[in-house]
């Protein structure tokens, strides 16, 4: 029996845990169209409502690129978040419970591994939707755009392991959670209108999720004219403290609810 | 005491309790699961456990693997606290359960034991070539490159014994490994089992199994928990002399009303139990003498049965369990308890 180190474990857990899903992308082409047509049509149907109400040509840009990050949030709620009620519902939550592995590699592994298909389907969206809305953006913001988005996504998959922690103990129960999460985000965020629309206090409550401010400034780098919610850099500072903040409290989180879940027998607890 | 265990490391249990208890709680009830659990394991030592459904004996195996915490008392597993040290520990141990349906069925069956070689570290080629030496031994050479969503359960519950045992670790748990597998499958587990312990005398393995006659073959001591606590633990024929004085006979009846609880209450019978086989009731019957005989046979008549057959046998280690619990492993499962 060798005793490796935490570090090589994390590592190798990232990448195995990530493997499943970079598999599932040749093995399960399903996804291709489930994944990548229907969000589509989301997309679409909000650009049909805008350009009946005759709203100005940017805000075609604001659904796409919306649309785009959706795909992300999807991926961190229900593919990272969830993920651990379904581990736990077969047993596979306990392997890695017992394994000298954390949490928090699993859960990285989870998000590595779907950021393939999770990039190919934000990426048709905005591509595709770009070119048959006829939408241009400003290449001047473009490299600061994709530093932006980097540092939301970051934020965004911190978020999701402490979303996930909570599934860790609370198992199904934590589905309401998700669910509860899922339209009210996508509004509050600002998905298809600029989040200043929601007024100050909403739009900063909404700001807890690191979309809300990355897309916001993104939108600011990339489509010139966008109503201004708070400065770009402001923005962006702010999501760059949600990364560390996030990634801490998800720590704290998977570890107290883990104990919490030993002491309750919570762990050992198949379908609930 | 946190920490280590208390015994010096060369002579250091395996597994060690000290009054181990587990408490249940839920808004409407509490459930004792397990008390006072006093035992004690040697490095080395194949120990069963054995236990009807409900007695704790999955309780004490996670307990003993980090997945729930001791209510009260304490556990050391390789030295190690299970409450305390349980990060340090996790590299020393792996479970198996029988049943078990982890991980993903997309996955072939050499990828998915890679992923899990992974959690603990393992290169990739140390891990393929212990897995691929894993499969060899089990029989599952062939279904290496095969998704294991094509597995049969025999298979898969031997897949989950090469998973288990190619972390090589110190301690592991085999909960109920052979549960439903068929003869020939079961019976390469428990080879497999054997041989990787050979492989190193130190490697303890902790088994709960509900074949009395698997703990028998198997196991080198056995614990037998009933209710939550520990009623009797010693080698399997320490525990067969507790009915060495006793006679054991084996009945067979057409099948009929019940008559079981009729048996027991004969003057004289120390246990019984039934279990229904091909359409013919069995009963195993303790009997404190040849002079009760004679009574059970009256009972028998006397319910409108008749006797097809009548063995008087040597005790097994089934015969001192039901002695000790008051009824077998099989009889909950049966679907005429009171055959």
């Amino acid at each position: 029996m060798t005793q490796y180190s935490p570090l090589r474990i994390f590592f190798k857990t990232v990448v195995a845990r990530a493997y499943p899903r970079v598999i599932a992308t040749w093995r399960q082409v399903a996804w291709i169209f489930f994944d990548m047509a229907f969000p589509i049509v989301g997309s679409l149907a909000m650009v049909l409502v805008y350009q009946g109400l005759h709203a100005p040509r940017q805000y075609l840009g604001f659904v796409v690129m919306g649309g785009a990050m959706l795909a992300f949030w999807q991926n961190v709620l229900w593919s990272m978040a969830t993920q651990f009620s379904w581990d736990r519902g077969n047993g596979t939550l306990e392997l890695y419970t017992i394994a000298p592995t954390t949490f928090e590699a699993v859960l990285l592994g989870m998000a590595v591994g779907s950021m393939i298909t999770t990039t190919i389907r934000a990426g048709v969206i905005l591509v595709a939707g770009s070119l048959l809305f006829g939408i241009s953006y400003a290449s001047g913001g473009a490299l600061a755009a994709i530093g932006v988005f980097l540092l939301t996504l970051a934020a965004l998959y911190c978020l999701g392991m402490l979303l996930a922690s909570l599934f860790l103990f609370y198992g199904r129960e934590a589905w309401h959670l998700a669910t509860a999460l899922q339209e009210p985000v996508n509004f509050l965020s600002g998905l298809y209108f600029p989040v200043r629309a929601l007024g100050s206090y909403v739009a900063g409550g909404a700001s807890l999720v690191p979309m809300t401010l990355g897309l916001d400034a993104m939108r600011q780098l990339l489509l010139p004219g966008t109503p201004v919610f708070i400065p770009v850099g402001l923005e962006t500072t702010i999501v760059a403290i949600q990364v560390p903040l996030y990634a801490v409290l998800a720590g704290v989180a998977l570890r107290f609810l883990e104990t919490r879940a030993r002491s309750e027998g919570k762990l050992v607890t198949r379908w609930e | 005491m946190a920490g280590t265990s208390p015994s010096s490391n060369s002579s250091r249990p395996a597994v060690e309790t000290r009054q181990l208890g587990r408490v249940y709680k839920s808004r409407k009830d509490v459930v004792v699961a397990l008390q006072g659990v006093d035992l004690s394991v040697n490095q080395g030592e194949l120990f069963g456990v054995l236990g009807p459904n409900g007695a704790g004996k999955t309780t004490l195996i996670k307990i003993l693997v980090t997945l729930l915490l001791p209510s009260s008392g304490q556990a050391w597993v390789d030295g190690l606290d299970v409450v305390t040290d349980y990060r340090a520990l996790r590299h020393r141990i792996s479970m198996v359960s029988g049943g078990e349906n982890a991980g993903y069925g997309l996955l072939r069956v050499r990828e998915q034991l890679w992923l899990f070689s992974q959690l603990y570290g393992m290169s990739s080629s140390a891990a393929r070539s212990r897995i691929d030496e894993l499969l060899e031994r089990l029989g599952l050479a062939e279904v290496a490159n095969r998704k294991i969503t094509g597995l049969s359960s025999g298979m898969r519950q031997k897949m989950s014994l090469v998973r288990g045992l190619m972390t090589d670790p110190r301690v592991i748990f085999l909960d109920e490994p052979t549960v439903a597998l068929d003869v020939g499958a079961a019976r390469d587990v428990r080879t497999e089992v054997r041989r990787w312990m050979r492989e190193d005398p130190t490697r303890t393995v902790i088994l709960t199994t509900h074949y009395m006659q698997e703990a028998d073959e198997l196991c080198d001591r056995v614990a037998i928990v009933n209710r939550g606590e520990v009623i009797a633990h010693g080698t399997p024929q320490a525990l067969k002399q507790q009915v060495d004085e006793d006679v054991i006979v084996d009945l067979q009846l057409e099948p009929g009303r019940p008559l079981l609880d009729a048996l027991r209450a004969v003057e004289g019978v120390g246990a019984a139990s039934a279990r229904e086989e091909d359409g013919i009731d069995r009963f195993s019957l303790l009997l404190a003498d040849d002079a009760v005989l004679p009574r059970v046979l009256s009972t028998v008549e006397g319910s409108g049965r008749r006797v097809t057959g009548l063995i008087r046998r040597q005790p097994t280690l089934e015969d001192a369990f039901v002695k000790l619990v008051g009824r077998s492993l099989h009889e909950e499962d049966s679907a005429e308890n009171g055959a």
